[in-house]
Parts: structure tokens; C-alpha cells; sequence
């Protein structure tokens, strides 16, 4: 009895000091975000509350809404690219090819390369190299077009995440598959799309998730390479935010985005868990 | 079986793999060359951007550093990230372990792991704005605040690896350990603790490269003390640079080369860590 007294005692001892830590920095913001929401509070000075105003004004500001369709079209087609070719590439990387492990380390090498620094790097490449090369203005430049330039680099980082995964869940296909398969007359596409691909959903699923979480939160190529910029066309809903919540004088207002941001990513990843784990449960 | 197969290497594969790998070291390649070139020796042209550097010298990452305050911005990027990843093991385990062996039988446990785990879904972006207030009136927009942050925010994702992997601990080896008359606490520290190594490797790779490569949580809330960390150092000193490109790059390189060397060192351990920490 006095042990297992001690055995409870010490796990609540463990427990708690790190609840409380994780309260006071996730939680206790949180909710003041959500207070915050409801006033007009500019970052500075007193402020009132104006109820649902922010989120009546969120709905109608043309900015905000430029914000979401740019962060959302971006995520989507980020996602798409970087499933495709990490698949693609992970099949690669997955069989009998000489130099195995240093071509799998050398395509790792974007995943640990800080994104900032890698937007600047492409920020020079799209603003010199290719109007050089092809004798074009910088895509950067163009309000049609930047988005795609944001779209490649965050694509060229998450690849390399999303292929690693990809050859983690390659390697889990058991080879008798294959040999039934190949009894079977199952090869390429045929042999990709009713064997390999089925079993390798739970790290699709992973992906997905992943990249998709990631490419809503954008932020750090946003600043490297475009600065939202031109005309706002790529304004991510994370820089909108950090820039005028933090400098505009829009806390409040900004607070209201922040928390709409919020359920939509809740509603994003719920949905992206139900959608896959019902697939999972065909099989 | 085909044994024969087995030897023979899919060549066609290999060598568009290879041909690939020129998205990858394309851009290594041009931050490199530029980095070491004078601006004299830039021209406009794709040639004048992308040949050898006349002279291979080091004085542009001379004037980088100093511009940019290249020890004080390392120091404090290997502080963040060291303590961090330390804190990181001692703490996220602990509660690991404390709530793995609970959860299935206490309701407290259970609530306390899904309290916890649900902080996963919570962006930064909502966070940021409060947590700069909060920094500030509680006197650590500073270094320590950084930090605290980050050990919120590493929380959910590591305390789901930890009590993940506690499953496949016996629980028969507390119970001996009792019998001698251990306490819970030194059983954590002397028996659980070691046999998680393979968990604290990943949760350090993980927690290190988020943490390193982070921007923003400095950014907000080291703002106005004004210490940098490395990446940070770029984002600050970029109107410093101008259109002195080769000093950009080569400072550009001078905060990718911790890590790079980093990785080459253990490569393995890194790939290890990153397909943990996502696919369980």
C-alpha cells in the first residue's frame, strides 16, 4: 500500500508541473486569442468590446478572403506536386538501383535546410537566373504567377520529408505481394495501382496530412520570397496575421482571422483522418 | 526466389535518379559559387552568375559574420536548440511515462493525454499574438521564453512518441525493481529512462531540426531584445545586404553549414528520427 501510495504521488508529481506549463503557454493564449477576438484592441492602449464584429468584418474584407483563396490554392496544388513526385521518387529510391543510401541521403538534403534561408536562395534564383536563362521577367514579379514560385519552393523542401515516408512505408510491402502478383500478370502501372498503392494508404494518409498541415500554416517562404507581395496576391493567412495583427494595428481583428484559421485547420485534419481511416477500413 | 535478381541493378533507375539529383544540388552549387565570387565578378549573364569564382576567398564570409554577428547568432541558436532538446527528453518523457502508464485505467490520465495531444491542432497563428503579450508582462521576451514555447508546442508530439513506446516496456520490470525497494522515481530515472534511448534519439532529431530551421517564434518574441538567432540573423541583416548578393550568400551558407555538417554526420540517426517520429 505505502508503494503504491509513492507510485501515485510520483506520477502526479511528474504530471503536473508540465500540465501546468502546457497550459499557461497553449492554452491560456488560446483563450485570450479568443478574447481578443471580440474586441477592437489595436496591439496597444484600451480597447472595447465590439462582439461579433471582427467576425462580421472577416467575411467582407476582400483581403482576408484574397488571403484564403491564395493559402488554400497554394496547399492544394503544393500537396498534389509533392505527393506526386515523392511517390514517384520513392518508388525509385525503393528498388534494386546502385548507390542506394547516398542517393536516399542526397535527397533528404532539402528536409534539414532551414526554409527561410532556402527561400532566399530561390527568391535569387527566380529573380536572376531564369529570366536570364529563359529571357523572362521573374515570375516573383508577376501577380498571376507568383504563387506557383511559392508553390515550387515549399514543394522542393516537402519532397524530400514525404519520399522518406513513402520508402519507409515501400519497405513494409512484403515481396510475396509481388509474387503472386507478378503470377497473377500484374506488372507496372497495373502492379503500382492494385497492389503497392493499397497497402502503402496509411503513409499516404501520413503525407497528406503533413503536407497539407504544413502548406496551410505557410509562413517563412512567404517572407523570403515575396513578402505577400505583388499586390498582396501571396498573402498567406499565417503572414496576414503576423503582419497586420502584429504591426498594423489589427490585433483584434486579426485575433477573429486567427481563430477562424484555427477551426479550419481542426476541421481540415478531423476530416482528413475520418476520409483516410474509412478508406483504410475497405480494404 | 531469383537470386541472379538480386545482383542486378535497375541502371535505367539509377541513372535518372542521378540525373534528378540536380534539383537538389543545383541550388547547393549556386549559393555556393556565389558565395565565394566578388560582385565585380557578376555580370548579367547566366555564365558570368554561374562559373567558378576567379579566386576561392574567404573574405565575404569574413565581412558576413561580422555583419550579421555570426558567433552571437550560433551561440544562440545552439542554446535554444540544446536546451530545448534536453529539457525536451527529460520533461516529455517523464510525463510520457507518467501518463502511458495510467491512461488505460485512470480517467484523470486519459483526459490529461488527449488535453495534451488535441495542442497538435493548434497553429501557431492564433497563439502568437497572446503569447507576445504574455512574454512581455511576464518579463521573458527573451531566450528562456523562446524556449518555454517551444516546449509547449513540441508537448503533443512527443508525448504521444513516449507513451507510444512505453507499451512495449514491461511493466514486470518496475516491479523488480520494487522488490528492492526502489521508489517510482529512481525506477524512472535508473531503469525506464536508459531503455527509452532509442525514443530520446528521435524526439532529439525531430525537436533539434524544428527547432534550428524555427522563425517565427524567435521572431514575435525575441523581437524587441534584440538578440538573433541564426536563421533570424538572415531575416534582419537582409537590408543590410543590399545588392551585395555575394555577402548575402555567403552568410546564407555560413547558417546552412551547422546543420549540413550535422547531417553528414549522422545521417543515419536523422532518417531514423524523421520516419519515427511521422509514422508512429
Amino acid at each position: 500500500m505505502k508503494y503504491a501510495n509513492d507510485r501515485q504521488r510520483t506520477f502526479m508529481l511528474m504530471t503536473i508541473p508540465v500540465v501546468v506549463l502546457f497550459f499557461a503557454f497553449n492554452t491560456l493564449p488560446l483563450i485570450k486569442g479568443v478574447i481578443y477576438s471580440f474586441t477592437n484592441f489595436r496591439g496597444y492602449g484600451t480597447y472595447d468590446w465590439v462582439g461579433l464584429r471582427n467576425y462580421i468584418d472577416l467575411f467582407q474584407d476582400a483581403r482576408v478572403g484574397k488571403s484564403y483563396l491564395f493559402t488554400l490554392k497554394m496547399a492544394v496544388l503544393a500537396t498534389i506536386v509533392t505527393n506526386v513526385i515523392s511517390l514517384i521518387l520513392a518508388l525509385g529510391l525503393n528498388s534494386k538501383i546502385r548507390f542506394k543510401s547516398a542517393l536516399r541521403g542526397l535527397y533528404f538534403i532539402p528536409n534539414i535546410l532551414g526554409a527561410l534561408v532556402v527561400g532566399y536562395i530561390f527568391n535569387y534564383f527566380f529573380t536572376y537566373i531564369i529570366p536570364a536563362l529563359f529571357n523572362t521577367t521573374s515570375i516573383l514579379a508577376s501577380t498571376t504567377w507568383a504563387w506557383v514560385g511559392i508553390v515550387i519552393v515549399c514543394a522542393w523542401q516537402a519532397v524530400a520529408m514525404n519520399t522518406i515516408i513513402y520508402i519507409s512505408g515501400l519497405s513494409t510491402v512484403p515481396e510475396d505481394v509481388y509474387e503472386a502478383g507478378s503470377i497473377d500478370g500484374a506488372t507496372g502501372w497495373t502492379k503500382f495501382k492494385h497492389l503497392t498503392f493499397p497497402l502503402i494508404i496509411p503513409f499516404f494518409s501520413i503525407n497528406m496530412v503533413l503536407s497539407g498541415k504544413n502548406f496551410l500554416m505557410v509562413f517563412d517562404q512567404i517572407m523570403a520570397l515575396t513578402k505577400g507581395g505583388p499586390a498582396q496576391s501571396t498573402e498567406s493567412i499565417s503572414y496576414l496575421i503576423y503582419n497586420n495583427g502584429m504591426a498594423g494595428g489589427q490585433f483584434g481583428f486579426q485575433s477573429a482571422n486567427a481563430v477562424l484559421f484555427f477551426v479550419i485547420i481542426v476541421a481540415f485534419s478531423v476530416a482528413q483522418l475520418r476520409f483516410t481511416s474509412s478508406k483504410e477500413e475497405q480494404l | 526466389m531469383d537470386v541472379k535478381g538480386k545482383e542486378r541493378y535497375n541502371w535505367p533507375v539509377t541513372i535518372l535518379l542521378i540525373c534528378g539529383l540536380i534539383t537538389i544540388i543545383f541550388p547547393l552549387y549556386m549559393t555556393i559559387i556565389i558565395a565565394f565570387k566578388q560582385p565585380s565578378e557578376m555580370t548579367n549573364s547566366i555564365s558570368g552568375i554561374l562559373s567558378l569564382p576567379k579566386t576561392w576567398s574567404f573574405s565575404n564570409f569574413a565581412e558576413a559574420m561580422r555583419v550579421t554577428d555570426f558567433w552571437r547568432s550560433l551561440r544562440n541558436s545552439l542554446l535554444i536548440t540544446g536546451v530545448t532538446v534536453i529539457l525536451s527528453i527529460a520533461l516529455h518523457s517523464m510525463v510520457g511515462y507518467a501518463i502511458g502508464r495510467n491512461k488505460a485505467k485512470s480517467k484523470w490520465y486519459n483526459f490529461t493525454y488527449l488535453y495534451i495531444v488535441s495542442g497538435m491542432f493548434v497553429p501557431f497563428a492564433i497563439l502568437m499574438m497572446p503569447l507576445v503579450k504574455q512574454t512581455a508582462q511576464w518579463g521573458i521576451a527573451n531566450i528562456f521564453g523562446v524556449i518555454l514555447c517551444y516546449m509547449v508546442f513540441y508537448m503533443p508530439m512527443n508525448l504521444m512518441l513516449y507513451s507510444g513506446y512505453l507499451v512495449n516496456i514491461p511493466v514486470a520490470l518496475e516491479e523488480a525493481a520494487r522488490v528492492d525497494g526502489a521508489t517510482t522515481w529512481t525506477t524512472y530515472w535508473k531503469i525506464i529512462f536508459p531503455i527509452m534511448a532509442p525514443m530520446h534519439a528521435t524526439v532529439a532529431v525531430i525537436t533539434a531540426l524544428s527547432v534550428w530551421n524555427d522563425v517565427m517564434t524567435p521572431l514575435v518574441i525575441m523581437s524587441g531584445s534584440g538578440l538573433n538567432t541564426l536563421p533570424l540573423a538572415q531575416l534582419s541583416f537582409q537590408t543590410q545586404f543590399g545588392t551585395n548578393y555575394n555577402l548575402a550568400f555567403a552568410s546564407y551558407l555560413l547558417a546552412l553549414l551547422p546543420l549540413l555538417i550535422f547531417y553528414i554526420i549522422c545521417q543515419k540517426q536523422i532518417l531514423n528520427g524523421v520516419v519515427n517520429g511521422a509514422v508512429k
